[in-house]
């Protein structure tokens, strides 16, 4: 299939990266080869099969609802790029 | 006999008897990580102190009987996916550089418990997300057989440092290969064991469905010892199951067993030499006893295009986690929130991630999911009902682990896709979900180790240790090293 440039867009918006030009033009040409690579599945006759997510069948785990000790709010900031008041810090977002 | 001829279960009973201690086995792995680190270069993190500090605990521990478990003060590494309370846990990538978790990993605490000695955390692929551990942020590792080789990857660090005898045994995990080939390539024994198996919680995800942790070991026995230590049902993990634990395996008789060899996977494309040694092996296990059945899984042609489909599909989805905020990278300069998000990965994630996790958000976008993501969900049934086919007439498979052995640092860089065609042999196992054991089999004409590939049905880690014991207590591949002093 062909891998337009508005097709290119589309998946770096869907995927939150920034591509400059020359980073754009690279992406084409993976996708590309990469969607290229893949369709060979098309060959492939798949009628009745059924899509298959789990290779073993699973259920649905339970636990009793029990209040339980959660983190501490200082280990959980820890790896924070930025905080503030024992908060994620991020830039504004409400004008 | 040197220190580093033994295997983990062999300097655990040595430790046990007080023939050597725990911080004299330490040291001398400590110092030999020294040595070979300037090439190998297979640790991404070296914790000495910590080593040291927690090697005379696990001695105290052993000593007053708090540690009585086989592998009790035996110096081990863990790849860098897996979560290390207060020990930085990278994923090899930029995003994550100065990322410390503040809790373990299970399989971290159930090493811990048994009385682990971590000497640090071991090189791979960024995100587990490639075949040579070239995609590292913090550079190659060496194959220890051959500097100007890959060791293979992701798990490229663990298994270049149990070949240079660094440590004695290491985690990895295995996405599509990442343990089996790696191991395969430094002449290491390894095994992915069944999914669900292995708790996952504190491993840095890349594509859950198919994600497993298992150890790279010297031997069989080694690996029975390590998968029974972090094997178990833990309520932090839904997919993890409560099976009984495999026996170690004893003994050299096959007898009865029925080891299929799948015809399709030893043709086009498979290196002379590889196919040679992986027969050899399959006639190894028939000399013992077991006998040689024929079988198809012709679904293999189609096992690498469906499997990057949904490894890509699920590592978009899991890596969209790693925007710049909680933890991980934020980028210096920003113009907004939306332009942090986009600004932290873009420059936080290297080129082989990011092509994946374009190529995972193209097929499951809108338009193109049915075609891409649920085709590769039916191929993938399919993959499995053939497996199920061959365990009808089997009891294990015997295949390559990789159509060649480690191949020239660079080979791949300016093609992926030539990268990807190496996990043939590996891919179609995770996506059935079954265990998945390499063994050592022998060198080819360069001297590098190959490695056969034995396949189990699922939950059938028993069977796939006592074949591989069996088979390496009639041959010695598995003990040779590069350097090691000949007897």
């Amino acid at each position: 299939m062909e891998i337009t440039d508005k097709l290119v867009s589309y998946v770096a918006e869907l995927a939150h990266l920034k591509l400059d030009d020359a980073q754009r033009a690279q992406a084409a040409q993976d996708l590309a080869r990469m969607i290229g690579y893949v369709d060979q599945l098309r060959e492939l006759d798949t009628e009745g099969v059924e899509p298959m997510s789990h290779a073993f069948p699973v259920v649905n785990v339970f636990r009793e609802d029990e209040v339980r000790e959660s983190m501490d709010r200082e280990l959980i900031l820890q790896n924070a790029p930025a905080k503030k008041d024992g908060c994620f810090l991020v830039p504004r977002t409400v004008e | 006999m040197e220190l580093f001829d033994l295997t983990a279960l062999e300097l655990g009973a040595k430790i046990k008897k007080h023939e050597i201690g725990v911080v004299e086995a330490t040291r001398a792995c400590l110092d030999r990580i020294g040595e070979q680190e300037k090439t190998v270069h297979a640790f991404i993190t070296v914790t000495p102190e910590l080593a040291l500090a927690r090697a005379e605990a696990v001695q105290r521990g052993i000593d007053d009987g708090t540690y009585t478990g086989p592998l009790a003060g035996v110096p081990m590494a863990i790849k860098d996916l897996i979560s290390t309370k207060g020990v930085a846990t990278t994923c090899a990538s930029r995003m994550l550089e100065h990322y410390v978790p503040v809790f373990d990993a299970t399989v971290t605490k159930k090493l811990e418990a048994a009385g682990a000695v971590c000497l640090g955390k071991t090189n791979m692929d960024e995100f587990a997300m490639g075949s040579t551990t070239e995609s590292s942020y913090f550079g190659v590792t060496r194959n220890p057989w051959n500097p100007d080789r890959v060791p293979g990857g992701s798990s490229g660090g663990s298994a270049a440092a149990v070949a240079a005898r660094e440590v004695f045994y290491a985690l990895g995990s295995d996405t599509g290969g990442s343990i089996r080939q790696p191991a395969s390539f430094c002449g290491v024994t390894g095994i992915k064991p069944t999914y669900g198996t292995v708790s996952r919680y504190g491993l840095l995800a890349y594509a859950s469905s198919l994600d497993q942790i298992g150890p790279l070991t010297i031997d069989a026995l080694d690996a029975a010892a390590v998968t029974r230590t972090i094997m178990g049902r833990d309520e932090m993990d839904a997919t993890s199951v409560d099976v009984p634990l495999p026996g170690m395996p004893a003994g050299d008789d096959l007898t009865g067993l029925r080891v299929g060899v799948p015809e399709d996977y030893f043709g086009k494309g498979l290196a002379s030499d590889v196919c040679a040694r992986v027969m050899d092996a399959a006639k190894q296990l028939e000399a013992l006893g077991a006998t040689l059945v024929p079988v198809r899984m012709p679904i293999l042609d189609y096992a690498i295009p469906a499997y990057y489909i949904l490894a890509c599909a699920e590592a978009s989805s899991n890596l969209s986690r790693y925007d710049g905020v909680k933890y991980g990278y934020r980028p210096e300069h920003f113009e907004d929130l939306h332009d942090l998000y986009l600004t932290a990965r873009s420059e936080g994630f290297g080129a082989e991630v990011k092509r994946r996790i374009m190529l995972g958000a193209f097929a499951l976008s809108s338009g193109y999911y049915d075609a891409y993501y649920n085709k590769a969900l039916r191929v993938k049934a399919l993959m499995k009902q053939g497996f199920d086919r061959c365990f009808e007439q089997a009891d294990l498979l015997i295949t390559p682990a990789a159509p060649t052995t480690a191949y020239a640092l660079g080979a791949h860089t300016d093609d992926p896709i030539q990268m990807y065609l190496g996990d043939i042999y590996t891919v179609s196992v995770n996506m059935a979900g079954l265990p998945g054991m390499v063994v050592p089999c022998g060198f080819d004409g360069e001297g590098l180790p190959v490695g056969a590939q034995l396949i189990g049905p699922a939950f059938g880690e028993g069977i796939l240790f006592r074949a591989a014991h069996a088979y390496q207590l009639h041959t010695a591949f598995h003990r040779r090293f590069p350097g090691r002093k000949e007897d």
